[in-house]
């Protein structure tokens, strides 16, 4: 029983991570996206 | 910290770092990330020594696995760089998106690799060979990241990053090769080994893949975003420089008419 929150917390902690990074990143290029014209963005 | 104000043109309800394929690797990086949870903890089998705890390397050898190809991808990038004949800062944001994502890597393999270590050691933690030297690749690349918040132009913080970069890539053979270097608890490296002989079941090598495609996914579609996040980063930073330096000159033409 001890093994199974050892490994359920490991795979819930990697993906809070993930989870935690990517909304990090999308967030800030929201709102900066929304300063700079379309025109400076060379992925548009 | 710059401002900007807002100028005509400014685009509302941006879709801001994201592009069609982007999002289409998106959506392709969770459902491998639900397969990853599916084979890791349902379809693979108990490991013979190791029972249960087994699944967590399904999670903790990708990570690490990520932070080796992001710091090979930041010291390429960095390499591009400084010996490139066009010095473009699209390689030095690339290096610095990918050493901030295997930075974050890195410190995931050390606390999951601490709780595996819990229950296949009975510790946390050891000053092991293995152990350590990862500590130490973690230092190192938060020092990086220290080394490019600091002051000056972006030509300069890609220079100085750009040396970091290509000389911290060096300690990744140290950590791979500690385990054979130095008489150590962290066992060999099962698939990644010299003899190219793989140990391992066949269910259980399956998971482990789709967990390296999962997290390679993850790590090609963050760093496409990061990358971007920077470029709107530096733009501000050249918008806000421009418009102190506009107010500057206003302030002096102001005062030199005062004093005609």
């Amino acid at each position: 029983m001890e093994d199974a929150g050892f490994i359920i917390g490991s795979y819930v902690l990697t993906f809070l991570t993930l989870a935690l990074m990517s909304w990090r990143v999308l967030r800030s290029g929201r709102r900066l996206a929304d300063q700079i014209p379309d025109e400076d963005k060379y992925w548009l | 910290m710059t401002t900007i104000d807002k100028a005509p043109t400014v685009q509302r309800r941006s879709a801001g770092t994201g592009t069609p394929a982007t999002r289409i690797l998106g959506i392709i990086t969770i459902v491998s990330m639900v397969w990853l949870v599916a084979f890791g903890l349902g379809f693979s089998p108990a490991d013979r020594d190791q029972e249960e705890a087994v699944r967590i390397m399904y999670v903790h050898v990708p990570t690490i696995w990520i932070a080796y190809l992001a710091f090979v991808v930041t010291a390429v990038a960095s390499g591009l760089y400084l010996f490139g004949r066009k010095k473009s800062l699209g390689w030095d944001r690339l290096a610095g998106a990918s050493a901030e994502i295997g930075t974050t890597f890195v410190a995931m393999t050390l606390v999951v690799g601490a709780l595996w270590g819990r229950l296949t050691w009975g510790v946390f933690w050891q000053w092991d060979a293995r152990l350590t030297t990862t500590a130490l690749l973690f230092v190192t690349y938060v020092g990086y990241l220290a080394v490019r918040r600091l002051g000056g132009s972006h030509e300069q913080r890609a220079r100085r990053s750009a040396v970091i970069g290509l000389l911290a890539v060096l300690l990744l053979p140290l950590v791979h090769w500690s385990v054979r270097l130095w008489r150590s608890l962290h066992q060999e490296a099962t698939v990644l080994d010299t003899d190219g002989d793989i140990d391992m079941d066949g269910l259980m090598l399956f998971s482990l893949f789709v967990g390296v495609v999962a997290f390679t996914l993850f790590y090609i579609w963050l760093v496409l975003h990061r990358t971007r996040v920077m470029a709107m980063e530096d733009m501000m930073e050249d918008h806000g420089l421009d418009e102190a330096l506009a107010a500057r000159r206003r302030e002096a033409a102001t005062l030199n008419g005062e004093e005609n």
